[in-house]
């Protein structure tokens, strides 16, 4: 029977080839909002998703690409910045009231560009120099989004930044806003697992082993590293424009330095080689951020230090695990299955 | 320098120019006119010596940077901290003591313990693994950030410059001339004239120790080659904790400096890391005559721009290092190797 099957050339459909795990995932996914509350699903779930996509195109540029860019945030609050600007606020002597197929486009369009022109400076250079670079260009955009009030609306920001009410739901609503979230974090996940794949992905990633010998089979080695960025950039612009929507407003504390290091210490804990890693360091990410002043207090501590937690658990993990909590799953996984036999399975 | 002559005649042209209109600038009487275009020349001469002194202090945080990563290829993105740790420990002490000097050895010996735990504990484990350095470097920011904000809070505190330092010098530069024909000399503080001299005292001490002394040899040797030096019998390591420790030193000493003239608040930490990346990134890496060009143009042009352009004064920054980026990506004075 076997040798049978084995002849045959066993075509098996997509559905088959997903993990089990994956599907119990998403059907846990799907039908959350039924045995959570309202808290839960909008601030925690729901901010998950939003940093995950912000930190996933992180994931991408460093993972397959080996550029450590931390200018992500910043793409991702343009983008958050030209709803403001391009849709309706509270600020009415700045915001356009375009409608909302007009500005969405524009914001992705305009953070998509402003990121290609970080890129494109950024891959002049390499390694920890990219990391410098691009920490220095988000600072200089924190500033100057924070001077300037012709356009950014400066220290203050712009508020009550909402979604349209598209098909008559309100799409702040906690359970809305939820699926919302959710089905962006998906698309823009398997955006990335798509392009991954992708001839340019394929491409990217043997830039990323060895440029030289790619720019010798006569591949063009920046125009790849450029392509990575706008890519990245337009997943981080909808993670911004998605944060806006979340937070109802945004100030130029949204892209401050802590903001941008604390996409990358999502990124890292979860682990940058697989775009799974992202979204489970976000949730780690959001889960210590909203309970640990009840834990710091329950320890006899302030509330106030949850950063001091958080910095101690990403040391933890960069001090002992280079690729994150994924990276400390699989070696688990491979120690556990160092007990086995390679050929037969069987414990030894 | 000749051999920059005659390779670069049209740019030696160019920057004698610039000195010569800048010199101008200074110290000539300004024309009618030109005070008519771009206002009284006092506020010009503040901006500059305050660009000048503000760029001494970065300087000092930037050199011991740019040793650091010139001689070991450490990324220590924790150098803002360490300046912040040195301007709390600097005004602890000279708050208890009532002695600013004596803030200058205790915040050294602090702050370059310190750095000889971070090079010996942490640099040392992860030797050549750039990325790992940088995530971990940024992690402790973090974590000293957050100590720091809960021993001091967020106030902001000053440290207060010593009698001998305070107050007003007069400077034999014409600031304006009366209509009665009186000339009225630039006034400037002293402690501002202090801090640029033993920056310039420093930089030269530190252009002479690596150029004329045993040490500095050593340490020329392993920015050169790192390897062959350890083959050579040299216990690379102990150069490495020295100059490990004395750019923390420098970066602890920079925060007293830094508390004096300006102020130390939770943030201040980020803001000169930063600066010492964009000082650098300009100057060129691991060049110590690079990190002084650097620091003194970008601390002209953020003064400059403060007073003439306030809004965009941040963006003047960005754009001499997204210009160095594009046509120069080595830095000013960095090499290609």
């Amino acid at each position: 029977m076997a040798l049978v099957e084995r002849s045959t050339p066993y075509q098996s459909s997509w559905a088959e080839r997903i993990p089990t795990a994956w599907w119990i995932a998403g059907l846990v996914a799907l039908i959350m909002p039924a045995f959570v509350n309202d808290f839960i699903l909008f601030q925690v779930f729901g901010w998950t998703f939003v940093l995950g996509m912000i930190a996933l195109s992180l994931m991408f540029l460093a993972g397959y690409g080996g550029m450590v860019s931390l200018i992500q945030m910043s793409v991702a609050a343009l983008g958050g910045y030209m709803v403001a600007i391009f849709g309706t606020s509270g600020v009415a002597a700045i915001s356009m009231d375009l409608p909302w197929w007009l500005y969405i486009p524009i914001a992705v369009i305009v953070a998509a560009a402003f990121g290609t022109l970080v890129g494109a400076l950024a891959v002049r250079t390499e390694g920890i120099y990219t990391i410098m670079i691009t920490l220095a260009i988000a600072s200089a955009f924190f500033y100057f989004t924070r001077q300037n009030y012709g356009i950014f609306n400066g220290y203050s920001g712009f508020n009550l930044v909402v979604p349209p009410h598209l098909f008559g739901v309100d799409w702040r609503q906690p359970m809305p806003f939820y699926y919302l979230t959710l089905g962006c974090a998906v698309l823009s996940y398997l955006a990335v697992v798509y392009v991954s794949r992708s001839p340019f992905g394929l491409a990217l990633q043997g830039v990323r082993d060895n440029p030289r010998r790619m720019a010798a089979l006569g591949f063009n080695v920046t125009a790849h590293r450029i392509a990575a960025y706008t890519f990245a950039s337009v997943i981080a612009a909808f993670g911004g424009i998605l944060l806006v929507w979340q937070n109802a407003q945004i100030s130029p504390g949204t892209a401050g330095i802590p903001a941008v290091i604390d996409i990358l210490v999502i990124a890292v804990v979860g682990g940058v080689r697989r775009p799974i890693g992202p979204f489970i360091g976000a949730l780690i990410y959001t889960v210590l951020r909203t309970f640990s002043p009840d834990i710091l207090t329950g320890f006899g501590l302030s509330g106030e230090r949850f950063k001091l937690l958080i910095g101690l658990g990403f040391l933890a993990v960069v001090f002992f695990s280079p690729d994150g909590v994924l990276g400390l799953w699989e070696r688990w996984r491979a120690r556990k299955g160092r007990g086995r036999d390679p050929l037969t399975g069987e414990a030894k | 320098m000749r051999g920059f002559y005659s390779r670069r005649p049209i740019w030696s042209l160019i920057i004698a120019i610039a000195v010569a209109i800048v010199l101008w600038l200074i110290f000539a009487p300004w024309p009618e006119g030109l005070v008519d275009a771009i206002g009284a020349k006092r506020i010009f001469l503040n901006a500059f010596f305050g660009g000048i002194t503000l760029g001494a202090l970065y300087f000092l945080v930037a050199s011991g940077f740019t040793l650091i990563f010139g001689l070991m290829r450490n990324v220590n993105l924790a150098h803002g901290s360490l300046y912040l740790l040195g301007g709390y420990v600097g005004y602890e002490v000279s708050d208890a003591t009532g002695s600013w000097v004596l803030a200058f050895p205790v915040v050294f010996i602090v702050v370059a313990a310190l750095g000889l735990i971070l090079q010996n504990q942490v640099f040392r484990r992860m030797e050549g693994e750039e990325l790992r350095q940088t995530m971990v470097t940024i992690g402790l920011s973090v974590v000293i950030a957050d100590i720091m904000l809960w021993i001091w809070g967020g106030q902001s505190y000053t440290i207060l410059s010593p009698e001998w330092l305070s107050g007003p010098t007069v400077l034999p530069i014409i600031s304006s001339i009366k209509s009665s024909g009186d000339v009225v000399y630039l006034k400037y503080p002293a402690v501002r004239i202090a801090i640029l001299v033993a920056a310039i005292a420093i930089g030269i001490a530190m252009w002479l120790v690596l150029n004329k002394s045993r040490l500095g040899m050593l340490i020329r040797a392993g920015v050169d080659d790192r390897e062959m030096l350890a083959a050579s019998g040299v216990r690379i390591q102990y150069v490495f904790l020295a100059v490990f420790a004395f750019g923390a030193g420098l970066a602890g000493m920079a925060g007293i400096v830094g508390g004096t003239f300006q102020s130390l608040s939770p943030g201040e930490d980020t803001r000169f890391l930063l600066a010492s990346l964009v000082v650098v990134i300009v100057g060129g890496m691991g060049s110590i005559p690079g990190a002084a060009i650097g620091a003194l143009v970008i601390g002209l042009s953020e003064q400059i721009g403060l007073v003439y352009a306030p809004t965009y004064s941040v963006v003047f920054t960005f754009l001499i290092m997204a210009a160095v980026l594009a046509f120069r990506p080595q830095g000013l004075l960095g090499s290609t190797r």
